[in-house]
């Protein structure tokens, strides 16, 4: 980065005050959590044992670091280096997001400290179950993707240790295998986590309960991995002053569209094979519910990308990636709150300030890890990068060691 | 699913029950917590028909009343776990701390395996398992079906479940397996045999013979299920979508596998077709 360091440490410190903050007070409920249980933070109860936790950060959450295997696919398998610069940290930012979704877990969960547990008992035809496996294998895959740029730090630091070479040189090896593990991994449990609430069948409603919902969830998260790429890399240029060609934002909008159009296409198709068309005009509110999802998430963002004005404008881009995230996470609350009925007797269910302030003081936390990691590891260095210029590398490093 | 594997079975007869409630107490008697044992058998939500069950009350006893004016008649129905032949929580449980048993045809929970995630209680359809929300170490909670006292301690041999050991009118009735025939159509044999000897007497449908698959405890009574409120449910039993869904599993890895490989073998090809027409251009 050439940035002036100066500006930006001035400028650092009050927002990740407020991030810190968020973090403590996070902690706070933690501890509260494990004291007096779930009911004490929580309005979570035998009619709605989900709350808030897992409709967002495990239902959202996982579909949001989709960015990771996106780009992942587009830049080392589709081989387009053009969104090079884009790679590392959408890797870095799933894998941030992959621990965020553990660590939400281990609050929700009753007895986090079992969680090994899946692996002696398995029971291997819970959806869960490969949700769970595959969160864990994937954050160890994220974590060896991500692991060339730590070893490149530590080799500009010539420090007096062992050389770093070959870590690096092993992790250049092995890095298409992981890549595409990494893709096998993180689709096989985007589908799952649709593939979990088909036991729901009676629960959900059909507008959204069908057969095909676990490829409905995959399609949804190619769609958002582009567009979340997108936010990140127009927040991150916008907080790190870095540039980035417009034609790598259109691009990705462009991309964008087909997992977008085909998710429609799906979405629809099931709706009429159904027979269900009838419903998207009662059945007030959930019919709404439906439509909003749709139209926000889906055909306004369709339209938007296409659209020439669009295309030329930072602005507009990043709005219409904005409509597809939020498009998944309607379609995903519908789908885990709002239209998943809860046990008669129960009322309804409002999280408490403190659910809320578990999600977002992880999201805090993980802001403030992202940040410390643009700052003092190689992620937007893309000029050195990777792929076609690691053949390089050997020979450099011994030069400068 | 084999008459054999049908498992022990609860007729539960709205026609003969009158509200007692003695179920509850046996219930709760039997599984009183050993670290809590002067905890007070109670006999929550009242005749408002409010009760819920809950991590403390495995049943319960849930009044309606049905009709007007001189019409106007009290309906009853035990609340507790079905114990379905194809359970939606065993299903779902991650670790397969649920298990439906294959004599008795309990749905059991196994603590020793749970990590507490909830998904059980998500995906019954029924509504049952509960939760300690009190608790910083929380367990699930639902009806045994009194497995334990189905299998018999030895000396005292099998015996029914305590709700229906306590049960003053019949209006509960266990049925176990027989040599020939499961309890399970046994008691469905004789709901039939209720329902057509007094024509008029019952509402004809035997809640719980094709609910979901099948359940162990069934209920016939002189108004609708709906007037029970007992959930609309689909004859399809709950695991059958999702156990397809991930027996895809297997071959859309292999799938994934095989299409990156490829298209990574065919783009890097291509550059490298180009990288080496470039270098003889050069040369």
């Amino acid at each position: 980065m050439t940035t002036p360091e100066a500006k930006k440490e001035r400028r650092l410190p009050v927002g990740t005050m407020i991030l810190a903050l968020l973090v403590v007070i996070f902690l706070g409920v933690a501890v509260n959590r494990f004291a007096n249980g779930l009911g004490a933070v929580s309005n979570m109860s035998d009619g709605r044992a989900w709350g808030l936790w897992i409709p967002f950060d495990l239902f959202c959450g996982v579909p949001l670091a989709a960015g990771g295997f996106t780009m992942a696919a587009i830049v080392y398998i589709f081989n387009n280096k053009k969104y090079l610069p884009l790679a590392r940290p959408a890797i870095l930012t799933a894998f941030i997001g992959y621990l965020l979704v553990v660590f939400a877990l281990l609050v929700d969960l009753g007895q986090p400290w079992h969680i090994f547990r899946m692996i002696w008992n398995p029971n291997i035809h819970s959806p869960l179950y490969e949700v769970g496996w595959c969160v864990m294998l994937y954050n160890v895959v994220l974590a060896l993707e991500f692991a060339p740029a730590i070893f490149e730090k530590l080799r500009e630091l010539h420090l007096p240790a062992p050389t770093w070479k070959i870590p690096l040189r092993t992790l250049h090896m092995i890095e298409i295998p992981l890549i595409i593990a990494g893709i096998v991994i993180s689709t096989g449990h985007q589908n799952s986590l649709g593939s979990m609430l088909l036991l729901m069948g009676n629960d959900l409603n059909q507008l959204w309960y069908t057969p095909i919902l676990p490829l409905l969830f995959f399609l949804h998260a190619v769609c958002v991995g582009p567009a979340m790429v997108i936010i990140e890399a127009t927040v991150s240029s916008k907080v790190f002053g870095h540039k980035l060609d417009i034609g790598i934002f259109s691009g990705l909008g462009k991309i964008l569209c087909i997992p977008l159009v085909i998710y429609l296409l799906f979405k629809v198709g099931d709706i009429v094979v159904a027979g269900e068309v009838g419903a998207l005009f009662s059945g007030f509110p959930a019919n709404a519910w439906w439509w909003a999802e749709m139209i926000i998430g889906v055909v306004l963002p369709l339209i938007m990308f296409l659209l020439p004005v669009v295309q030329k404008s930072r602005g507009w881009l990043f709005v219409s990636a904005l409509l597809v995230v939020l498009g998944l996470i309607l379609n995903r609350f519908n789908v885990t709150l709002m239209n998943l009925e809860m046990r008669p007797g129960y009322g309804t269910y409002f999280p408490t300030w403190m659910e809320i302030a578990v999600s977002v003081g992880l999201f805090s936390g993980g802001m403030i890890v992202i940040m410390l990691a643009n700052k003092f590891l190689p992620v937007m260095k893309h000029d050195e990068g990777h792929g076609e210029s690691h053949k390089e590398k050997p020979t450099e490093a011994p030069a400068s060691a | 699913m084999s008459s054999s594997e049908g498992g022990s079975s609860v007729l539960f007869d709205g026609t003969r029950c009158i509200g007692c409630r003695a179920c509850s107490v046996a219930c709760k008697s039997w599984n009183r917590r050993p670290e809590d044992p002067e905890e007070k058998v109670s006999v929550e939500g009242g005749i408002e028909g409010k009760a819920t069950l809950s991590a403390n009350t495995f049943t319960f006893m849930r009044y309606r009343e049905i009709g007007e004016g001189d019409d106007l008649k009290w309906a009853f129905a035990k609340i507790q776990c079905m114990h379905c032949l194809e359970p939606a929580c065993e299903a779902a449980c991650i670790c397969g701390a649920i298990r439906r048993e294959g004599g008795t045809g309990a749905v059991v929970y196994h603590r020793e395996k749970c990590i507490g995630c909830r998904y059980c209680m998500v995906a019954c359809p029924f509504g049952i398992p509960t939760y300690e929300w009190d608790k910083w170490s929380p367990w699930i909670k639902k009806c045994t079906f009194c497995a334990d006292r189905q299998h018999g301690n030895g000396a005292e041999g099998s015996r029914e479940p305590a709700c229906e050991s306590a049960c003053p009118t019949g209006a509960l009735k266990f049925f176990e397996n027989t040599g020939d025939a499961s309890g399970r159509d046994l008691a469905i044999e004789e709901a039939r045999r209720r329902i057509e000897a007094s024509p008029g007497r019952y509402y004809d449908h035997i809640y719980g013979e094709l609910e979901v698959g099948g359940t162990a405890w069934m209920y016939i009574s002189s108004v609708s299920p709906d007037d029970l409120d007992l959930p609309q449910v689909s004859d399809e039993p709950v695991p059958r979508n999702a156990r397809k869904a991930m027996g895809t599993l297997p071959y859309y890895a292999l799938g994934v596998i095989g299409l990156m490989a490829g298209i990574y073998w065919v783009t890097k090809r291509r550059q490298k077709v180009t990288a080496g027409a470039g270098e003889k251009k050069e040369g």
